[in-house]
């Protein structure tokens, strides 16, 4: 058996045995929902509701009932993929980079984050297929033969490359997270007694037996996706970010993209990781699993991108007036000191400034402080997204054309809904699946358990 | 004579492991281990094979990359030329470098999914599919291992359970 030393913080407090850990994750799925989670879904539903009428409004009359105009031709509907994709980034990087970094950490958080990646970009995917307008002839993206010569989609285009990049992200996201599930649907199945959902966990647990080889595939199966999803993660970000890059428009004509909507994508990630974590370990009772240790951890990691963010932005700056191209500096220069200036200094106060105050060990183990900056640097990514696109296209090299966004009812109310449908979805999730990692977490139960470890100090 | 098949169980995984390795040292055959996750170190001693899945993993991954790349060929050199922005596309070695992103992209498509399917189909481990652990406790917080008489002709039923007992076990079922 792996031994660990002792003087490594425990990763399970508690004295927990095996069943203890089945029995934590299955109280909630098997007892019945808190009020509070009531309360929460109902709200959710509301905006998940009102986003959907929006959409459907929107599709039913046209792009026009967005504050669009043709001179800011992208708004918040890409600010808003962006954002969305950015988020679903956190998820895979924890079960794919820190599975291959072994980092044991990660197994009571990645059930949960790999569920947020999922719904974070089913709500990305909204964006661009509400944009198209004609939603129906959505099928368009793909390269099917068709009537029209064939005519193909075309090849060398960035939003091409995009549409690939998010299908695979999803669905390989989505098998992931699936395969890590059977074995916990199994153990349900196994405990549960009501008739239905034994029924319905039998048929998610698609048989699974728990037999010597059976685990032996799951363990291979787990770590080449893991290797597989890696590179994946980064590419996503990459191509999204192309679609910037490879355009002329000052502001998105920067070769240092790719790297710098990475970062962004998994400081901001991981904030939302921690807004949905601290509340569920808190209404789910699941504090000896995912506790401080693993809190500070993800602190960590925001600090160290969102640091990278940081010096993305001054390097974007100072090129900018290095280029020596006017119209590359002047972009830089409306973006700080023109009529968006509210959003370039809230994004660097959210996502630069903010950020830093994690160097302090007491602030970064304090969960109310974090969840409260948790919300603050998703906000900063919302706003880096804004800035990127508004403040870019806002002003184009025709002065008389220059013009303001301004969103409309519809605007505000489909960003609403994607979050409102965010959060049904995960509370969902929260409710009627096993969101730890089970089987996970048994493994390490010796190794890294506070009980075990104690006994082995006493050795 | 019908084949009768030996059920132990054990509440410690390593208590299994020592057993196991005991009764495999006597020659014994442990047909299965069933557990609520993998024990480490257990399948050289039953005599599980490493798995070659991955090997599939990568051959579905040269298939996803070849059909990319012989996909964007067609569409974009062979079928229908495009002049985009006075760059048009004429040979695939100067189309190359915009292709790579969905070579990768389809490639690891490919290279999941295939190895996903491979492994629910080689699990057995499909909608529908009934469960076939002995006991429901296995995906809890037991640990069964499986033998059968058929593969043990040395020994008599009840010398497998007396062999058994003396490496910890909490219950001995024949079914």
């Amino acid at each position: 058996m792996h031994q660990e030393s002792a003087i490594r913080e425990p990763l399970i407090l508690g004295d927990k045995s095996y069943s203890d850990i089945t029995n934590d994750v299955l109280r909630p799925i098997v007892g019945k929902a808190d009020r509070s989670w009531y309360i929460v879904f109902g709200l959710a539903s509301v905006m998940a509701l009102w986003g959907i009428g929006c959409i459907l409004y929107l599709l039913g009359t046209g792009i026009g009932t967005w504050g669009l105009n043709k001179t800011v031709g992208w708004a918040w509907d890409i600010t808003n993929f962006v954002w969305w994709v950015g988020i679903g980034h956190a998820g895979t990087l924890i079960s794919a980079v820190l599975l291959l970094f072994r980092q044991k950490w990660r197994m009571a958080i990645n059930r949960s984050a790999e569920a947020m990646t999922i719904f974070a970009v089913m709500m990305a995917a909204v964006w661009p297929g509400i944009h198209m307008g004609r939603i129906w002839l959505a099928y368009f993206v793909f390269p099917l033969p068709n009537q029209f010569g064939s005519l193909w989609v075309n090849f060398n285009s960035p939003l091409l490359w995009d549409v690939f990049a998010i299908s695979t992200y999803f669905s390989v996201s989505l098998v992931f997270w699936y395969i890590g599930l059977i074995p916990d649907f199994a153990t349900i199945r196994d405990k549960v007694t009501q008739v239905v959902p034994k029924k319905v966990y039998s048929l998610l647990a698609f048989g699974w037996t728990g037999n010597a080889k059976a685990w032996n595939r799951f363990e291979e199966v787990s770590l080449v996706l893991a290797g597989l999803a890696t590179p994946l993660v980064f590419s996503v970000h990459s191509i999204v970010s192309m679609d910037f890059a490879t355009s002329v428009i000052p502001g998105w004509h920067t070769t240092i993209f790719p790297p710098y909507f990475v970062a962004g994508a998994v400081f901001s990630g991981f904030a939302m990781v921690n807004t949905l974590l601290i509340v569920m370990r808190k209404v789910l009772n699941l504090e000896n699993y995912i506790h401080v240790k693993h809190i500070e951890y993800m602190n960590i990691v925001i600090i160290v991108t969102g640091s990278i963010v940081g010096v993305a932005y001054l390097t974007e700056l100072f090129i900018s007036w290095y280029s020596g191209v006017e119209y590359e500096s002047y972009a830089f220069i409306n973006r700080a000191t023109g009529p968006y200036w509210w959003a370039y200094w809230s994004m660097m106060t959210c996502n630069v400034i903010s950020p830093q105050v994690f160097w302090f060990k007491k602030l970064r183990t304090n969960i109310t402080f974090t969840f409260f900056m948790s919300i603050i640097v998703n906000i900063g990514m919302w706003f880096e997204r804004f800035v990127i696109i508004v403040t870019s296209l806002h002003r184009d090299y025709l002065p008389s054309s220059w013009t303001m966004f301004h969103p409309t009812f519809i605007d505000i109310g489909c960003f609403i809904g994607t979050i409102g449908i965010f959060f049904v979805l995960f509370l969902l999730f929260a409710r009627f699946f096993p969101v730890l990692a089970l089987n996970e977490l048994k493994s390490i139960l010796k190794s890294s358990g506070e009980a075990y470890k104690k006994q082995t100090l006493e050795h | 004579m019908a084949d009768k098949v030996i059920y132990a169980t054990y509440d410690d995984e390593q208590v299994l492991l020592r057993g196991a390795k005991d009764l495999v040292s006597k020659g014994i055959y442990i047909r299965d281990v069933y557990s609520p996750f993998p024990i480490h170190g257990l399948d050289p001693v039953i005599g599980v094979k490493h798995t070659r899945i991955a090997i599939t993993a990568f051959i579905y991954g040269l298939i996803g990359l070849s059909l990319a790349v012989y996909g964007m060929y067609y569409f974009m050199i062979q079928d229908w030329p495009m002049n985009i922005g006075g760059k048009p596309n004429f040979t695939l070695i100067d189309n190359l470098p915009a292709f790579i992103p969905i070579t990768f992209e389809f490639t690891v498509l490919l290279a999941a999914h295939g190895m996903a399917l491979t492994y629910f189909l080689r699990n057995w481990t499909l909608p529908g599919v009934k469960a076939r652990n002995p006991y429901p406790e296995t995906t809890d917080d037991k640990f069964v291992m499986e033998l059968h008489l058929h593969d043990n002709h040395d020994q008599t039923e009840l010398e497998l359970e007396e062999m058994l007992k003396a490496t910890g076990t909490t219950r001995i079922e024949a079914r």
